[in-house]
């Protein structure tokens, strides 16, 4: 009240304008302003909420799941406390084993001990069979010495490397499953090595989805770039019509127009028959197109090509005729002209469209999985397999948090340079 | 590209109908493979390819027999003689008449929260004076371009631990977070290319703030709500990925049918169901583009 006072009776001489009711304009401006913001940002507010419930937290759940590394703290704790001052280079001594026995007993009678089997398992093959035969036997002996019975039920048991494994998931989190999806593990000495040459899948799996994601990119730009151009140069009576074209397959159903390039390409498909019927091929050499990579490519190339044109056709339309006629008329020619005036021009449009397909790309699905056979699988089918089939979530999360980081990367440059308020569809 | 003039050269005449030509390879590229199924929707053979009789136009090799199988695959009593029984009983026991209910329930329960949602916060984030906009827009819009295999993923174990699992609420839910981003992008569109000087000559002329909202603002973006609405909507329909991880049998819908049928028992039922597909994307493709005419013609913008 004091300081309100104070401003009160300066009014007049200090020369700061004021509302009616006497205080400063600025500050009256500057609180309308917050309240406005503020009541800006409650419309955001509901969809906010309800992406961050449906949506964001499902993922970052998802992806905690690649870290987290619960099972053989939980379920192995004596042993990992009887492991504690262990040198790692001898076997361990009695009191490990018989805490290992006493896990083991618990474990059995809560069936947990097989989840740690499970896991350690990805680690080191073998170790599913171990544990599940060690909790079977252990189970019928009642005292000790444990070292000896645990070496007469396995050797392995007698092999340091069992403890390494053991004693490296001593902490409820972990890097491993990231390993594992780089194509590198820890080897006896706990160092970070690269895995097996024939276990080595997941990196040359990324580097494929990237390779085919780039080609396809390519194949649209080339493919859509034409039509982009006919379609921009051409009044817009005749273009809209084109426009169509384009449309109706952006509108149509993903499984539609994949069914429809399994009819075209597969070996009794039209396609082929075409061929044999021109008499191009023989009936018994009718060409493999489809269940492999060229069925993803082909596919996914017709799926994506959309993408490519409208933001290449929206940037086309912009560019003024008046330019190429202005090269021409200083004595370049039409390939000159094209190359040094007009291509320059269409960069935004074909980096928007590079980029949308490239994305789109790297995280197909359902195409792959229809068309691509044995070879034609990207990365997102192997995750699909690890969390239907092997059931190995970790690795499924890490792969796909890999998968995401390059997503979103690729989604940041295109908000950068070529802004989020552009997009535009139809 | 308007009419070739007469003094051009052999070469560049040629380029002329040469590059006419490209594009017509390529239109037709985009164009064929959609439409191939149709006629072979009518095969009356069990096969994916033209039989020879159908490229002689014989009317015996073409039939409506897997349209019929759309129906009946699944009835109780295929058999029985048509009345308003059978149809009762496809109806019920249909199983594609099943995907096909369950389809359009979830598209558009998502249709109708997405776009409420998403209309509401597109209002906001058109504002200039939106706090840390292009971050919320960011977020906002991260549905679509997240792969879908992560967001299934995720979705999956979150919504099996909250018990949305294999609830037709969870696939709503899930389908209406990857429409939301179509929304907010055709509504802040329109919005952007709205000219604020309308409201203030309705205000200047006398109007009430309610009735500038009804009589000059929503006839103006209406248009972009309903495209937006309509994207939400296909977003849905044709979303297989979310459904394979989040649904039961009794959640299937007609993608996730379709995709089960490709992989397993590879019928031309498929065919025929895919045409009907076509048909509504044609009808869907013509709603939008007259919806587009109309907020041109709306706002003065006439086709050149």
């Amino acid at each position: 009240m004091a300081i309100t006072g104070n401003i009160d009776k300066s009014n007049g001489d200090d020369g700061v304008m004021r509302t009616a009711d006497g205080t400063p304009l600025k500050l009256s401006l500057q609180r309308a302003q917050r309240r406005q913001k503020q009541r800006t940002f409650f419309l955001v507010v509901p969809l906010l909420v309800f992406i961050l419930f449906s949506f964001v937290f499902p993922i970052l759940n998802m992806l905690t799941r690649s870290v987290e590394d619960p099972q053989v703290v939980s379920y192995m704790s004596n042993t990992l406390d009887a492991l504690e001052g262990w040198d790692g280079e001898s076997l361990p001594g009695e009191p490990v084993f018989e805490a290992m026995a006493q896990d083991f007993k618990i474990g059995r009678e809560n069936k947990t001990i097989g989840r740690v089997g499970k896991r350690l398992n990805y680690e080191k093959s073998g170790m599913r069979g171990l544990f599940n035969k060690t909790a079977r036997r252990i189970d019928k002996i009642e005292t000790g010495p444990w070292k000896q019975t645990f070496l007469d039920i396995d050797k392995k048991w007698g092999n340091v490397e069992t403890f390494t494994v053991i004693q490296r998931h001593d902490s409820a989190y972990s890097i491993s499953y990231y390993l594992s999806a780089l194509d590198l593990k820890h080897n006896e000495q706990n160092e970070i090595v690269r895995q097996a040459e024939e276990r080595r899948i997941y990196v040359s799996l990324f580097l494929r989805t990237f390779g085919v994601s780039l080609v396809i990119a390519v194949l649209t730009l080339l493919l859509g770039f034409p039509i982009a151009y006919l379609m921009a140069n051409l009044p817009l009576r005749y273009s809209n019509l084109l426009m169509i074209l384009v449309l109706l397959p952006f509108w149509t159903s993903l499984l539609v127009r994949t069914t429809s390039w399994i009819v075209l390409l597969q070996s009794q498909g039209v396609i082929n028959d075409i061929f044999v019927a021109v008499g191009i091929i023989d009936e018994e050499e009718r060409i493999q197109m489809i269940f492999n990579m060229t069925g993803t490519i082909v596919a996914m190339t017709h799926i994506l090509l959309p993408f490519m044109v409208l933001p290449l056709y929206s940037v086309m339309r912009t560019i003024p005729p008046s330019y190429m006629r202005a090269a021409r008329s200083l004595g370049a020619n039409q390939f000159v002209a094209f190359v040094r005036i007009y291509l320059p021009q269409t960069v935004p449009g074909i980096s928007a469209g590079a980029i949308l397909v490239f994305i789109l790309a790297i995280g197909y699905y359902i195409t792959p999985a229809l068309v691509g056979g044995e070879t034609g699988q990207l990365i997102s089918n192997i995750i699909a397999y690890h969390m239907q089939r092997s059931l190995n979530w970790g690795l499924a999360g890490a792969l796909g948090s890999i998968l995401l980081l390059s997503v979103l990367v690729l989604f940041g440059l295109y908000s950068r340079f070529i802004g989020l308020r552009g997009l535009k569809f139809g | 590209m308007s009419a070739l003039p007469s003094y051009v050269g052999p070469l560049e005449r040629a380029w002329y109908y040469g590059f006419r030509i490209l594009c017509g390879l390529i239109f037709i590229f985009l164009i064929a493979p959609i439409l191939i199924i149709v006629p072979l929707s009518f095969n009356a053979e069990p096969y994916f390819t033209f039989t020879p009789e159908m490229l002689s136009l014989d009317p015996e090799a073409f039939s409506m027999r897997w349209y019929l199988d759309v129906l009946t695959n699944g009835m109780s009593d295929p058999g029985a003689p048509f009345s308003a029984a059978w149809l009762a009983d496809s109806w019920s026991n249909g199983q594609w008449i099943h995907s096909m209910k369950n389809s359009f329930l979830i598209a558009i329960s998502a249709t109708v929260i997405a776009t409420t949602l998403g209309t509401i916060a597109a209002l906001g984030l058109s504002r200039p004076e939106m706090p840390y906009g292009d971050w919320i827009m960011g977020l906002l819009i991260s549905p679509m371009i997240v792969p879908l295999i992560i967001s299934a993923a995720g979705m999956y174990f979150f919504y099996s631990y909250v018990g949305l699992a294999s609830t037709y609420l969870g696939v709503i839910l899930g389908h209406a977070a990857l429409g939301t981003p179509f929304v907010i992008i055709t509504v802040t569109a329109t919005l952007a290319g709205f000219d604020h000087s309308l409201t203030r000559a309705a205000a200047n002329l006398g109007a009430k703030p309610s009735t500038t909202f009804f009589r000059v603002i929503m006839p103006l973006t209406l248009p972009g709500v309903i495209s937006g609405a309509l994207f939400a909507f296909i977003t849905s329909f044709d979303e297989v990925v979310l459904v394979i991880f989040l649904s039961s049998f009794e959640q299937r819908t007609i993608p996730r049918q379709m995709w089960s049928g490709i992989r397993e028992q590879i019928s031309p039922t498929i065919l025929a169901v895919a045409t009907i597909l076509v048909v509504m994307s044609i009808l869907l493709l013509t709603v939008v583009e007259l919806l587009r005419r109309r907020s041109e013609r709306l706002r003065g913008i006439s086709p050149s």
